[in-house]
């Protein structure tokens, strides 16, 4: 516990080391302004096959009266998915009182806010008539799971959004002042929305006592968010989506995912952001093992969800499987079950995988499996409704994704990486007050053997 | 600048105060291409109005037994109610009926005379379904048969459940319609209906010019409209007029029984015959589509047995059949 008479912040010195370290990347340097570039002419490109489908119709995608929900829906429900690791991280993990997090914290609130914005521009995209979309509002009907969506996605993202920002607050004091080579705007933009932080103990009592808050609130928000999602499907009677366990499946897998772009982030802003010694092999060991725990309880759920009805094998439920297993979709679901989550999980647990490197090659596996698995979730069981289908154009029997589907889907993975790259390029990545914090606390354990009152490593919430 | 910008509005000496010859110029110009666009405009309108007055120019009109007519234009007059009293009424149904549809499934030799006569009405495609004959085989050993497959209406419908919007709603007369003015189109019904009774328009609709000035009806959901769900609707506008439903007047093969609950009376589309519903129900062993889902059908099937022809060699019943015009 600390005394409420101590400081709050670390001494100058280690301030302006660990600041100069993670300041150094905020800049619009060359590259910077390359990438954005290119993100800015895909995103371009993408957007214009969106005018097509506005004008057009639903007709240019690969979506029919059968399969009415297709790549769009598997994406909405991959972002809403891996939006969840700002919970898992910050909140399960800060309440539990791990230091460890405290400067990878940062990145994955970065990712939460990027994938939940981005996910409900997800749902526009698929909608027959997006400029309808304030009916949600108007006409809303409380009994529509589609609503209750609606609401627990917004509210994550304004939490998540709070969660990222509160934290930057001292950061962006401490940054206005030590900022080089960086704009005039972008000074002014930290002076407001630093708030005049002046790092006094009374702003850090009500920062620490509001973030507490925050990440209680989370933690159900976030459940919320993916029960809710899986609801979607577990509330209709179409064998493969007619499932008691589609909530924790789908929250199992959301950490899956999330921890694996997680683990992606942390590589890239090891490297180029050139930040070795604030993310650490240590932190790449720890979150592998965390990929390793979420993947097992995943895998679990993966049992009970194909098990349980493949050993009674009734009707409908035999020939989803069998496609599944054997059939149209079996190359995809056995790919994805083995190179996304099975082989993963076993190399993850020899030390040597959880090494930066081959840690950040296996996650990207994971990732893309975690996207095909919402894929084989969506669209295989609307291949094969309880009525047979007759009548109709041949290619409607079975679904396949065109090009102007594809692109609109880029569009949405392009804004992602958008909104990353902005914030990681306009604000530390890295809490600059709390690493040094952590620092100044080894420093004063090394200078004094005995006396630091070290009953318990101070965290956040203290 | 105020000075100059008074005299050039009050318009007096002209030539003094603009001295920049350039605005002057602009100024000319201007006046002169307004006075060309108001000339043009008044003498257009002249000639619309002497080019439809003098030649009796004809329309095509959809009357409401479904003829598609022409008439002269100047004669066309605006009689269909508003969209608001179409709405209103639609949304409430009609009052102390309980419609329900029998289908005997032992008269059915997939004529497609239902099929055919809702396209029709509805505007749709051929492969576009209010009610679709579907080519049935319960189990291997079991024989085949033909059913058609209406929306079945249910009394605990869904994909009324599921829709975020109102868009899609259960009637006090049992109808469960669809209002395409309000639909968003996330095909969330779609998924929720385990009958596959929903259809989306994917593109623009059949007859999506033609219809562009039509008040929309909810209850014949004409015209239909891109991005929206459209469904059967037991025929909403016929039941309103005294009328059966299109489909069953259509079937040539007297499969169809459509009636009130309340009434306990059914009517056969092609022998005009009223029977009691309950008496037809019991003894011919009615019952109703995946009665395990809870869902409650409005429509009940009588089994398919005692058929007085073959099923034809060349329809066999399988999961996927491809388009059959």
């Amino acid at each position: 516990m600390n005394n409420t008479g101590q400081k709050y912040i670390a001494r100058k010195e280690i301030i302006d080391s660990v600041s100069s370290d993670i300041l150094r990347p905020v800049r619009q340097n060359r590259s910077f302004i390359l990438w954005m570039g290119f993100l800015g002419i895909a995103l371009i490109a993408c957007l214009y096959a969106y005018t097509i489908q506005l004008r057009e119709g639903l007709i240019v995608t690969g979506l029919r009266d059968f399969v009415s929900w297709g790549m769009y829906i598997a994406n909405f429900v991959f972002f809403v998915a891996t939006s969840l690791i700002g919970m898992l991280i910050s909140a399960v993990l800060g309440l539990i009182g791990y230091s460890w997090i405290k400067p990878i914290a940062r990145i994955a609130e970065i990712i939460a806010v990027a994938f939940a914005a981005v996910a409900g521009l997800v749902i526009i995209s698929d909608m027959g008539r997006p400029d309808r979309f304030p009916y949600l509002f108007m006409y809303g009907r409380i009994h529509s799971p589609i609503l209750w969506d609606v609401t627990v996605v917004t509210t994550y993202l304004v939490l998540s959004l709070l969660l990222y920002l509160l934290p930057l607050l001292p950061d962006l004091a401490i940054a206005k002042s030590r900022l080089k080579n960086v704009p005039g705007w972008l000074i002014k933009v930290y002076e407001i929305l630093s708030f005049k932080w002046v790092h006094s103990n009374e702003q850090y009592k009500i920062l620490f006592r509001s973030i507490r808050i925050l990440l209680i609130l989370i933690i159900p928000t976030a459940f919320a968010i993916h029960t809710v999602t899986s609801w979607l499907f577990a509330v209709t009677h179409r064998s493969g989506w007619n499932s008691t366990i589609f909530g924790p499946y789908f929250l199992t897998g959301a950490f899956v995912s999330g921890t694996a772009a997680v683990i992606i982030a942390m590589f890239f802003y090891r490297n180029n952001f050139k930040l070795k010694s604030y993310i650490t092999a240590d932190h790449f060991d720890k979150m592998a093992k965390l990929l390793v725990l979420v993947s097992v309880v995943y895998f679990y759920f993966n049992i009970n969800e194909f098990l349980v009805p493949g050993y009674k094998l009734e009707k409908f439920d035999a020939i989803h499987l069998e496609a599944l297993f054997s059939g149209h979709h079996a190359l995809l679901f056995w790919s994805t079950q083995l190179l996304g989550l099975v082989i993963p999980m076993i190399l993850l647990l020899f030390r040597k995988m959880r090494k930066p490197l081959p840690a950040a090659i296996i996650s990207v596996f994971v990732i893309a499996g975690a996207w095909m698995k919402r894929y084989i979730i969506v669209i295989p069981t609307q291949e094969h409704p309880f009525l047979p289908i007759q009548h109709v154009p041949g290619e409607w029997f079975v679904y396949k994704p065109t090009l102007t589907e594809t692109a609109i889907t880029l569009a949405s993975v392009i804004l992602v990486l958008m909104i990353i790259t902005i914030l990681s390029k306009t604000f530390p990545v890295v809490s600059i007050w709390e690493v040094a914090e952590e620092k100044e606390k080894v420093v004063a354990k090394e200078s004094s053997n005995q006396g630091y009152d070290n009953n318990g490593e101070k965290s956040i919430n203290n | 600048m105020e000075e100059e910008k008074r005299k050039s509005l009050s318009g007096e000496n002209n030539e003094k105060t603009s001295g920049n010859p350039r605005r002057d110029f602009l100024k000319k110009f201007g006046l002169l291409g307004a006075a060309a666009a108001t000339g043009g405009a008044a003498i257009y309108t002249g000639y619309r109005y002497e080019h439809s007055k003098g030649k009796h120019e004809t329309v095509k009109v959809l009357t409401d037994d479904n003829r598609l007519v022409e008439i002269p234009a100047d004669q066309v007059k605006d009689v269909t109610s508003d969209l608001k009293v179409l709405q209103t009424r639609g949304r409430e149904g009609i009052k102390s009926r309980r419609w329900v549809m029998v289908i005997d499934l032992s008269k059915c030799r997939n004529a497609r005379q239902c099929v055919n006569a809702c396209q029709s009405a509805h505007q749709l495609r051929p492969y576009e379904y209010h009610i679709n004959t579907l080519i049935m085989k319960e189990d291997q050993g079991t024989p085949p048969y033909f059913m058609p497959k209406p929306c079945q209406h249910c009394d605990n419908p869904p994909c009324v459940s599921v829709c975020p919007v109102d868009a899609t709603f259960k009637r006090q007369d049992g109808i469960v319609l669809i209002d395409n003015e309000r639909c968003i189109g996330c095909r969330f019904c779609i998924a929720a209906c385990p009958y596959s009774a929903r259809i989306f328009h994917w593109e623009k609709p059949k007859n999506a010019e033609a219809n562009k000035d039509m008040t929309y009806d909810v209850e014949l959901n004409v015209p239909q409209k891109k991005g929206t769900i459209t469904k059967c609707l037991f025929s909403a506008d016929r039941l309103r007029e005294g009328e059966l439903p299109y489909c069953v007047s259509a079937c040539p093969n007297g499969v169809f029984y459509f009636g009130d609950e309340n009434e306990d009376a059914v009517t056969n589309g092609t022998t005009k015959e009223t029977v009691r519903l309950s008496t037809l129900l019991e003894d011919n062993g009615a019952y109703r589509l995946m009665p395990e889902l809870g869902t409650d059908p409005r429509v009940y099937y009588l089994p398919p047995r005692n058929r007085l022809f073959d099923f034809p060699e060349d329809q066999q019943p399988g999961e996927h059949k491809d388009f059959i015009l």
